[in-house]
């Protein structure tokens, strides 16, 4: 008895999974899955695609995982040609392995049909969808725009007393920086240990993209350059006197952060500006909607935001955060995909993402005096997204992400050897993995 | 007839009551688990021992190429490899040893009667049932030194012991040993609780000093216990990945398994990532091999 039971029960069990894989199944048909990053715009986007459920009847989530394993989730996903996703929301360092590998449907056709080329704005284009760079094919539709940017004690800076001392000492008025030079003579300024306040906030991260961010950043604003993306060409470019001098100005801005700001990304920097810790604070735009609400900032009243100041030499820059929205090659639903993607690039579905908190793309919705005011960040985020440049985009950007990372943080944190020394030995890593991907034989 | 009657009814056949044989009921647990082991365990451990032979990348759609050992030869007389393998030791020493003496100290106190010893014990092991991930998190805000308690009650004041490169593995190597010390205070206070009573009289009525009772008594009886919990601590150590990369990114706490995770899954560098874990594999089996060697000598005792 107990072995025919065992034998019904097992053959039974059988039965249901296989049933469970092979039986038409209707209503996952109608679903879709798309894949983001575990942070507040994912959880905006969920809002927002209910509405294209009551629409259309197709059933929308949005799957998140944390920051650190994001990158990993998703190539162990694509590189087994998984059809878990549907879409994913990409950072833009992924257009080139994600279009050379196949993993992405190449969008250039819808892109054409709806003219988004001239709605959304050029820098977003070109960051989150166009690869290679200028060659009109396009792999995403920009999704959230994102940039790095400041946020600053307001009541510090302008409090009378700081005020006098501040001119005293530097012999100008203090106020949001003019140029890197200013923003690093208010960091020195309110960088009181005994106090415990600090002149900044830096990312320090290097588990993935935020120190390299950073640091790109002010290496850019000095007039230096991360190579040149068409040629591959490194020697010279990236280890160039202006490129030396920007390092040189991340680590010596490192001297003012808060002590242990040894592994420090999004939310350490939001934390020092509502802990009270520093006077200003390097973060993405995406994360400034918590510095303005009371409810996650004691200080929310008196936290401003700038754009990147320019270098000593003119040169405006921001880091280039963000992602767009692929179509998974290898999702069964690409149709469904598309009209989800018809339905988010409407004006109408782009001013909502807007109002939900999501940073939309959309250059109508962008200019609109109406956005430019709605928060104390908005017209920021605007200038800053204007100023945009990116990291490698190349199919090998983590090995080059990963090399730099290795060479400036020993730099930036330790104080081990130089600037130029270590820009050297990254343009001698970076040559050799564009060597290894034959990069210089076209 | 009548006395057949009056003969208790003959008791079923076990066989039959037992509807399934020893040998089918041993199948029944035995099978799945092993094919369970082989497609899961063995399967990929003869694949990734191929990988590691080729140039494969995961990433990438081209074809792979046969490079012979080049993957191996190459890591091996790579420096920054070695540099992985001599914070990895530096690692395994400090936190295995720290974890053997505060464990076992833990024991010996807790090997007496007092009250509440039930809840202290339950108390003491308490962190090792945490997952590593969320002791990571909160020990990185245990040494922040700006708002962590550590550098408040030690005096450190604004010095990082998480931010120095020097100082940064032992932070990590700490941070193990309060996680880990209960396991090894398990194993021995199961020793020490094993030891017999008369030993320890018969050394009182010969009036045996402490030290003398400890080291001719307590430690033999224990010892074999000891050495199974230190090849247990070595073995996990030389493979921690998730306490230290949650709790640091220095370049000075990059074990050798944050290596591998970076060249496997972030450089998606498959070939030599499986050539790798290959030559971690054969250090981890060969010092468990010493230490087992060890331990049947101390049993033969």
């Amino acid at each position: 008895m107990l072995r025919r039971h065992f034998l019904f029960t097992t053959a039974g069990a059988a039965l249901a999974l296989s049933g469970a894989f092979t039986a038409p199944v209707s209503a996952a048909d109608q679903e879709l899955n798309i894949f983001w990053a575990e942070w507040d715009p994912a959880n905006y986007l969920q809002e927002l695609v209910n509405d294209f459920t009551k629409e259309s009847g197709i059933k929308v989530t949005v799957s998140t995982t944390p920051w650190s394993d994001f990158q990993t989730k998703t190539f162990a996903e694509l590189n087994a040609k998984g059809d878990s996703y549907d879409l994913i929301v990409g950072d833009s360092q992924w257009l080139g392995v994600g279009s050379e590998q196949g993993h992405w449907v190449d969008l250039t056709d819808f892109f054409t049909k709806h003219d988004l080329k001239n709605k959304f704005l050029p820098a977003t284009i070109s960051g989150y969808a166009e690869y290679p760079a200028g060659s009109n094919k396009f792999w995403a539709i920009p999704l959230e725009g994102d940039v790095n940017g400041w946020a600053y004690r307001k009541d510090w800076f302008e409090d009378p007393k700081e005020m006098t001392a501040f001119k005293a000492k530097y012999g100008y008025d203090l106020g949001v920086p003019k140029d890197q030079k200013q923003l690093r003579d208010i960091a020195e300024f309110f960088n009181r240990p005994d106090q415990k306040r600090y002149g900044v906030a830096l990312y320090t991260d290097n588990s993935y993209d935020a120190m390299a961010m950073g640091v790109e950043q002010t290496i850019f604003t000095s007039g230096g350059s991360l190579g040149d993306y068409a040629s591959y060409k490194v020697d010279g470019v990236v280890n160039s006197k202006e490129s030396v001098a920007g390092l040189q100005a991340y680590h010596d801005l490192f001297k003012f952060t808060p002590p242990g700001w040894n592994k420090a990304f999004f939310a350490e920097n939001n934390q020092a500006i509502t802990e009270g810790l520093a006077a200003m604070s390097m973060n993405f735009f995406a994360f400034f909607p918590a510095l303005a609400n009371p409810k996650t900032n004691p200080h929310a009243a008196a936290t401003g935001f700038f754009a990147n100041p320019p270098g000593v030499g003119g040169a405006k820059f921001a880091a280039l955060g963000g992602q767009g929205v692929s179509v998974v090659s290898y999702s069964k639903k690409q149709d469904l995909a598309m009209k989800f993607l018809e339905w988010f690039v409407k004006d109408e579905t782009q001013k909502k993402w807007a109002n939900l908190g999501g940073y939309t793309c959309s250059k109508a919705v962008l200019t609109s005096p109406e956005f430019l005011k709605a928060t104390p960040y908005n017209q920021a985020f605007y200038d800053s997204m204007s100023i945009v440049r990116d990291f490698w985009a190349t199919p090998e950007y983590a090995e080059l992400l990963d090399q730099l990372n290795k060479r400036i943080y020993p730099f930036v944190i330790s104080d081990k050897g130089t600037a130029q020394e270590v820009l050297d030995s990254v343009v001698k890593d970076w040559t050799a993995t564009f060597n290894k991907y034959n990069r210089y034989k076209k | 007839m009548s006395t057949l009657s009056t003969q208790p009814p003959a008791p079923p056949r076990r066989t039959a009551n037992r509807g399934i044989s020893d040998l089918a009921l041993r199948n029944l647990f035995i099978i799945p688990t092993v094919a369970f082991l082989i497609v899961f365990n063995i399967f990929p451990l003869i694949y990734s021992l191929g990988y590691s032979f080729t140039d494969f990348a995961a990433n990438q759609n081209r074809p792979w190429q046969f490079v012979g050992i080049q993957n191996y030869r190459e890591l091996l007389a790579d420096e920054q490899i070695w540099t992985n393998f001599v914070i990895t030791a530096k690692y395994v020493i400090v936190s295995v040893a720290g974890q053997m003496l505060v464990g076992f100290g833990l024991a010996m106190l807790l090997n007496r009667a007092f009250a509440f010893k039930g809840l202290v014990t339950t108390l003491l092991m308490l962190p090792m049932m945490m997952s590593a991930a969320v002791v990571g998190l909160f020990w990185q805000l245990l040494y922040s030194p700006s708002w962590g308690p550590i550098n408040y009650i030690v005096g450190l004041g604004d010095f990082g012991l998480l931010s120095d490169a020097d100082t940064a593995l032992y932070a990590v190597a700490i941070t193990d040993i309060w996680m880990w010390s209960p396991f090894v205070m398990l194993l021995s206070l199961a020793g020490l609780s094993a030891v017999p009573k008369h030993l320890y009289e018969a050394a009182a009525i010969d009036r045996a000093s402490g030290w003398y009772t400890f080291t001719r008594i307590t430690l033999p009886l224990v010892s074999p216990l000891l050495l199974i919990a230190l090849i247990f601590r070595t073995m996990e150590a030389f493979k921690t990945f998730d306490l230290a990369y949650v709790l640091s990114v220095q370049p000075t706490t990059e074990l050798i398994s944050i290596k591998l995770y970076r060249l496997a899954f972030q450089q998606w560098d498959t070939g030599r990532s499986c050539a790798l874990a290959y030559i971690v594999l054969i250090m981890v089996l060969a010092i468990t091999n010493i230490y087992v060697k060890y331990l049947n000598k101390v049993k033969e005792r």
